[in-house]
């Protein structure tokens, strides 16, 4: 009974105890096996180092004897002077500009009935005239702050002007998409106010910039922008103005005027790119802003001067199209801008007298301008532009609206504009246009010829 | 009043949840060119997310700072460009409008390869009557893979002090790189040995430093100015001029305008060679730079 037990225990060992066996030897093999593969990695790794150090030092020689020939080819010359991002410190540039304009009807009579003009509104000189130079320093002032300053020149009756047109300071550091511009600067209201005029794709203002900025809306103040980190471009932001310049004026204590605007953009596959833009602009008390006046024969001009509350609402879309998203060689533009003002006052015309003549006033003031740029050969475009303005104000004495220009005298301004454009290199540019331009009752015919040109440092433009 | 800061209240905790949710994500690296893109890929590796600005149909020299391309940088921890002036026109204006402070000029996220590496070609007056040149001299520095190697050990000591957790992955990162292109390069030296001594002829003067390389040597540029289209006039100087020392082919890079190159082989029965100049989307450097040799190569036999 017990043999059998044991032969059946002993068997059982054996067969349990042969496996056993087996696996001892595999580990042991395995974990030589390991120690070898570890011995020759180090081995290879430690090979792989060496030929890299050998490669690197023969890469060395062949750099020191490129930087040799390098060196060699630059002492053959003088060492032009450059430094940091840009070779000038503060980058400065200039632009000049220059025209020739002809117009059907004499300029000085020019008008937008429903709109009075103010600031730089109107025709410039027939004929030959130097147009609007601009220099323009700007520079990042430390690792904070970047700071610009651009000086307009103009001609006016043979007096030249000199007109402080940009001079902020901007923060560069505060992260988060935050960015605070100080100073006076172009406001953000609309789409092309942020742009300076000789980047402009006509030779002159839409008209509703015309009409309601007097052709650019500056002014003092402080900006603050807030750019949200998606993937779509949105970007929010708010301006506090002195409100002491056109269209607002009389400069308060606190905050003359204020803007709230909003910008969303992208991009459609690599050649379609897009951008919309909200914004607000408005002046409470506004006291005593003037328009341009007119004389009665002789006698002292007589100035339209509003006080009251305004405020202007704008919507603009820009829309861009380059094949393989190059616009070096071929460029599509679309741009459409509208604008609306509301305002609520009185209208005093100055020097008529005393009492002077007033009226209440109740302003309702709109335009669009849409406009197309085709750049069909790397220096050739040719770009159409139409206008429309509308207004319909109303106040307590008509007569006296007439007189201030604030009556629209059943005329819906407009203007077809067609230009084109020779662009020699980034650097230099000759336009020749034509507006058939119906602002008032009698049609102008008018056309453009005007260089621009720009000397020294690159400007980046805005898109 | 209370709805309206009711409102803002709920729009500040949607801004501040997507804030977080962008702090928490990989490193957001933003390259101007897409070589830098595939660099910048190959050394980052999968921890990191790479934009390229342009492609390689692009003129990197005229890009407008577009409205996408402002929200990229707002959003990137690191920048990675040629320099030298050659994004002039729109980097800075990028910068400017972002509001992102870590990559802003001097700061450790703004990493510009021509400020690692020699260049050829600085010029000696700086004058537009020349054209667009550059002052800091040639900036198409990519087209060296020795200076292309330097630039990555440079990238990679930027990727380490603006991610230093992560050092012992960029560092192997760096090494299976340069392995790969250092047996790279020695195979390209090989074929294109037969190359050393070609004469050739170049659309815009952008190759100097493949030409350097390579030992290619260049008799004409179309352009007789940077920058500007070739005039009629200066191509015709040009084809007097290899009547007398004849070229054996044109180089032209595929986003440029291929007019003036077509015309003068027309009249010369010379090849025009167009090539890649930059890696096309998603192409790695060892990729490209074969596709860059490949036509030279096809059209010499």
């Amino acid at each position: 009974m017990t043999k059998p037990l044991v032969m059946a225990a002993i068997t059982a060992a054996l067969l349990n105890s042969s496996p056993a066996l087996a696996d001892s030897e595999t580990e042991a093999m395995k974990q030589q096996l390991d120690a070898l593969k570890k011995e020759y990695g180090q081995a290879i790794k430690a090979l792989e180092d060496r030929l890299l150090k050998a490669e690197q030092s023969a890469q060395q020689a062949n750099d020191q004897a490129q930087e040799l020939a390098i060196k060699v080819e630059q002492s053959k010359a003088s060492q032009p002077v450059s430094s940091g991002q840009n070779s000038f410190n503060p980058a400065i540039s200039l632009i000049l500009d220059g025209r020739f304009a002809s117009f059907d009807n004499d300029p000085e009579d020019y008008e937008i009935p429903g709109f009075a003009l103010g600031n730089e509104a109107g025709l410039r000189e027939k004929g030959f005239a130097v147009g609007h130079s601009e220099l323009t320093m700007s520079a990042n002032i430390d690792d904070k702050f970047f700071g610009k300053m651009t000086l307009a020149f103009d001609d006016h009756d043979g007096e030249v002007e000199t007109e402080l047109e940009e001079a902020f300071i901007q923060t560069l550091a505060l992260g988060h998409g935050l960015n605070i511009k100080a100073g006076r600067f172009l406001s953000e209201i609309g789409y092309l106010n942020q742009q300076h005029a000789h980047t402009w794709d006509f030779a002159d203002a839409p008209l509703i910039y015309r009409g309601l900025f007097g052709d650019q809306l500056i002014d003092d103040g402080v900006q603050m922008t807030w750019l949200a980190p998606t993937e779509l471009f949105l970007q929010v932001g708010t301006e506090l103005f002195s409100g002491s310049r056109f269209p607002a004026g009389g400069r308060t204590n606190g905050i003359g005027a204020w803007t709230a605007f909003a910008h969303v953009g992208g991009d459609i596959g690599i050649e379609h790119s897009w951008q919309l833009g909200l914004s607000h602009w408005e002046a409470n008390d506004v006291e005593g802003r003037e328009s341009g006046g007119h004389e009665h024969g002789g006698e002292e001009t007589e100035t339209p001067s509003f006080s009251g509350d305004s405020e202007i609402n704008a919507l603009s879309l820009v829309y861009k199209w380059a094949p393989n998203g190059n616009p070096k060689n071929q460029q599509l533009k679309f741009q459409f801008e509208y604008f609306d003002r509301d305002e609520d006052g009185e209208v005093v015309m100055l020097n008529s007298g005393t009492p002077p003549e007033m009226t209440s006033y109740d302003g309702d003031q709109k335009g669009w301008y849409a406009q197309t740029i085709y750049k069909f050969k790397p220096q050739w475009q040719v770009g159409l532009r139409y206008d429309l303005l509308d207004s319909n104000n109303r106040g307590s004495d008509a007569d006296v609206l007439a007189e201030a220009g604030l009556d629209n005298e059943n005329h819906d301004p407009e203007r077809y504009s067609a230009s084109i454009d020779w662009l020699p290199s980034e650097f230099s540019r000759l336009r020749l246009q034509y507006n058939q331009d119906k602002s008032y009752g009698e049609t102008d015919h008018q056309i453009f010829l005007q260089y621009t040109m720009s000397l020294g440092s690159h400007g980046a433009h805005q898109f | 009043m209370f709805d309206q800061l009711k409102k803002r209240h709920w729009l500040t905790v949607l801004l501040l949840t997507l804030c977080s949710n962008i702090a928490n994500a990989q490193l957001n690296i933003f390259a101007c060119e897409p070589e830098w893109a595939a660099l910048a890929r190959a050394l980052a590796g999968d921890g990191a997310k790479v934009y390229s600005a342009t492609t390689d149909q692009q003129d990197p020299h005229h890009i407008q700072a577009r409205p996408s391309l402002i929200a990229k940088v707002r959003r990137a921890d690191l920048l990675v460009c040629t320099g030298a002036e050659l994004e002039v026109g729109w980097l800075p204006l990028l910068l400017r409008k972002a509001g992102n402070a870590k990559v802003q000029a001097g700061q450790v996220g703004y990493f510009m390869a021509t400020d690692h590496v020699s260049m050829l070609e600085k010029p000696t007056v700086l004058d537009r009557s020349l054209g667009d040149i550059h002052a800091a001299g040639n900036p198409h520095v990519h087209l060296d893979p020795f200076r292309v190697q330097k630039i990555a050990v440079a990238l990679v000591s930027s990727l380490v002090k603006i991610d230093p957790s992560n050092e012992k992955d960029y560092q192997e990162n760096l090494r299976t790189f340069t392995l790969e292109w250092r047996n790279a390069i020695a195979q390209w030296e090989k074929q294109a040995e037969r190359l050393r001594g070609k004469r050739i002829v170049v659309n815009h003067n952008n190759w100097v430093y493949l030409e350097r390389w390579l030992g290619l040597e260049r008799l004409a540029v179309l352009e007789a100015r940077p920058g500007i289209a070739p005039s009629s006039s200066h191509l015709a100087e040009v084809l007097t001029q290899l009547s007398t020392n004849p070229a054996e082919m044109i180089l032209l890079a595929g986003y440029q305008n291929d007019k003036p190159a077509l015309w003068l082989s027309k009249k010369t029965g010379l090849r025009v060679v167009s090539l890649p100049f930059s890696p096309s989307h998603e192409e790695n450097l060892v990729d490209w730079f074969n596709s860059l040799l490949q036509p030279l190569l096809s059209a010499d036999s």
